[in-house]
């Protein structure tokens, strides 16, 4: 493991230790956090680059944001065609209600195929629902082929991304790990011998086992196809190769037209890997006697979304096409890395998908693991206004513990129970100030600064100081100025 | 210079309390620049935190009583655009929420009343040169609000490329947030040192003498830091660069 001193990471936002405390191990990390903000840099400076060569950028996204609207108001009538084209095509489509339910489904059809091993592509729906370590412990074996898959089931490491998964881990650590886990102790870490060393290892399974699972990008109603977005071209191995293929989707996924896909392909990959065009788009409908997998299976998974969907303001992570746009800007991210939001969603857009999949029974620090800047917003390729569902959700977070008699012990809520009270009255307004004054003489030292204050204030002073409060309040200074010029 | 602008200062609470000095220079700078500015003793705050932090209910009792405080003013000026953001952004929402039509259309009348200060001096006042002189070098921080909410673009830097004796130092990741937050800074304390320390790097980096900002809330953040590490730089709202004349060089306002 990366790093061995820490439990592994525990991505799972029933079990995740609250945000604040889940960041500690990484802000503790610095090859780690080097990493991290390493490769945002990269990803960011590339993509930046080439969204600046379209003039119709903006146009783009509206564009964007228009059509993932319009499918999610209609989601139901665009799920319906799409389960009516793509039977029609040949494929299978089931539903299900949560995690549990599709697991139950993949591994039916995984018995049905009578199959113990099994390839995958990269699906981030697929780890929402834990499907490896359940598919394990019915005794499947998993094969992650996505090149950044490989490196984190080889290195028993969580994913941190959610476009390049180990971002986390620099070169030097995948040779270690390749070469510990593949036996190959004078592997160099030039990226022609890993990728020489990945390949060897994959193409075996790719020729061996003749069922796969993958994710996807985009469901297409009109024509009932599925469409993946890759750069290295495991996953048209795993989608053509073998036998049988099991996709899993997320309901929200779907585009009405395909030709939505001229809008989505140009946002997606300039926004998620700085490409002008994504290497490989696998777009299938069905099955094709004699080409491709024999049969198909499509499971559609809710697992809360239908909840979300109700809601015009919270609906908005539905929207997403899974870019990362918003993880590769955010400064917050760019500290803690993916890990620390305790979920296979991380980043901007998982503060606010995680906790409403959790129907907010889950994940309430994670709305507050933002400063509110604003940045994801700004690079949003489908315009979702992460501030505005942050302090949405915050909200709600906060009207659930409105009734919990413990909030009375907690300082920050007292505080600001206090300061409602204040701020309701200027007179007593002013006598809060003037109390707080006096308040702060008590820490303020010689130099006329604060270095260190207790209870709640001490995280503050822990790296800041706070400069000592002057004699006079500006309005009592325009008091006194008024009184002399009178 | 400017004919009959009427303008009433809200301060905010925190400028109130911990910066009367900036509110002080907008007073010098304002007068100086002709405008006649108002000042509501009944002033508090208007509820940014509680927005932020999720107490919206209380938020909209304070946003309502903003609104009825300034419902007359001709024009509100505010220096500190987190402060303008909040009012722009989410007390629509609010009202949407939790208000009655006439607050409703009591807000939507007195909003384009409401200007962040370079706003007020450019957009209002058609002002560029304010005939400041500061003859250091400063660099500016693009505090979060002013960049993506109010959309500020370059104002503040045309007003900085006006000021005598000013040498503007760029800053790098102008545009990353510098980690405060509001309660950020407290509830996620950890992970905001961590994104202030980078800031600090590239805000020392420039060698300017001064940080400035629109906003004290940003700068109070960068400041506090660096008086822990004695870095020698200190930060001033651009309120109180702008303030700065020859005949008063330091103004009354560091």
């Amino acid at each position: 493991m990366i790093y061995s001193a820490t439990s592994r990471p525990v991505l799972d936002p029933r079990f995740a230790p609250p945000f604040p405390q889940a960041a500690l191990p990484v802000l503790r990390n610095p090859q780690l956090r080097k990493n991290v903000a390493h490769a945002t840099d990269v990803i960011q400076d590339k993509s930046g680059r080439l969204i600046q060569e379209k003039s119709d950028w903006q146009q783009l996204r509206s564009a964007g944001s228009a059509i993932r609207a319009h499918a999610l108001e209609n989601l139901g009538e665009y799920l319906e065609e799409f389960e009516a084209r793509c039977t029609a095509s040949g494929g299978t489509v089931h539903w299900a209600t949560d995690a549990a339910e599709a697991r139950q489904i993949i591994l039916g059809l995984l018995r049905q195929e009578d199959a113990s091993e099994v390839i995958k592509i990269e699906t981030m729906t697929s780890a929402e629902i834990q499907l490896n370590t359940f598919l394990e412990s019915a005794g499947v074996s998993v094969f992650e082929t996505d090149l950044a898959e490989v490196i984190l089931q080889l290195g028993e490491e969580e994913p941190s991304h959610i476009v390049v998964p180990a971002l986390h881990i620099n070169r030097g650590q995948v040779r270690e790990i390749f070469a510990r886990r593949m036996e190959l102790s004078d592997l160099s870490d030039n990226h022609h011998a890993l990728t020489a060393a990945a390949r060897h290892c994959l193409r075996q399974k790719f020729l061996s086992i003749p069922t796969a699972i993958s994710g996807e990008n985009f469901l297409i109603a009109e024509t009932g196809g599925v469409a993946v977005i890759e750069s290295e071209g495991n996953g048209r191995m795993c989608l053509t190769l073998p036998r049988t293929l099991i996709t899993i989707a997320g309901i929200e996924k779907v585009l009405p037209r395909f030709r939505d896909l001229e809008v989505m392909l140009q946002v997606l990959a300039r926004s998620a890997t700085g490409e002008r065009m994504n290497p490989y788009t696998s777009v299938w409908t069905g099955v094709t006697p004699g080409d491709g997998p024999e049969r198909f299976h499509v499971v559609l998974l809710d697992n809360g979304r239908s909840s979300i969907l109700a809601k015009p303001t919270e609906r908005q992570p539905l929207k997403c096409i899974r870019c990362a746009a918003c993880i590769n800007t955010c400064p917050v991210y760019r500290q803690t890395g993916g890990h620390a939001y305790g979920s296979v969603y991380p980043g901007p857009i998982g503060a606010i998908f995680t906790p409403q999949l959790m129907q907010m029974q889950h994940g309430q620090s994670l709305p507050y693991a933002s400063t509110l800047c604003g940045a994801s917003y700004e690079v949003c390729p489908v315009k979702i206004n992460i501030p505005e569902v942050l302090l949405e959700l915050r909200s709600q977070v906060v009207d659930q513990e409105r009734g919990d008699p413990g909030r009375l012990f907690d300082p920050m809520y007292l505080g600001l129970l206090i300061a409602n009270l204040l701020f309701t009255k200027a007179w007593l307004f002013h006598a809060g100030q003037r109390l707080g004054r006096i308040g702060a003489r008590l820490f303020t030292r010689k130099d006329g600064w604060i270095h260190s204050l207790p209870g709640i204030g001490a995280k503050w002073t822990q790296t800041r100081e706070l400069r000592g409060l002057s004699n006079q309040t500006f309005h009592e200074w325009w008091a006194a100025r008024a009184k002399e010029s009178k | 210079m400017v004919q009959c602008v009427r303008a009433s200062l809200f301060i905010t609470c925190y400028n109130d309390l911990l910066f009367p000095e900036t509110g002080q220079a907008v007073v010098g700078l304002l007068g100086r620049l002709g405008v006649e500015l108002a000042f509501n003793s009944k002033q508090t705050c208007y509820g940014q935190m509680r927005a932020n932090t999720g107490f919206r209910r209380e938020a909209f009792s304070q946003a309502k009583r903003f609104v009825r405080l300034y419902g007359d003013a001709e024009t509100v000026v505010i220096p500190s655009s987190s402060c303008v953001a909040m009012i722009r952004d989410q007390y629509p929402g609010l009202f949407e929420e939790f208000g009655n039509e006439i607050l409703r259309r009591e807000f939507a009348a007195l909003l384009p009343r409401i200007y962040e200060l370079s706003e007020l001096l450019i957009d209002k006042l058609g002002i560029e040169d304010v005939g400041a002189y500061f003859p250091h070098r400063v660099t500016f921080q693009a505090s979060c609000h002013g960049l993506r909410s109010l959309h500020l673009g370059d104002r503040p830097y045309r007003l900085l490329a006006k000021v005598r004796g000013l040498e503007h130092s760029p800053l790098s990741n102008a545009d990353r947030s510098c980690g405060f937050g509001g309660t950020f800074s407290v509830k996620n304390a950890e992970v905001s040192s961590a994104m202030l320390s980078v800031k600090l790097q590239d805000v020392t980096a420039t060698g300017a003498e001064y940080c400035t900002a629109h906003d004290n809330s940003c700068l109070m953040h960068l400041r506090g830091a660096m008086h822990r590490q004695y870095a020698g730089m200190k930060t001033i709202h651009m309120a109180q660069i702008l303030a700065c004349t020859k005949t008063s060089p330091t103004g009354a306002f560091l």
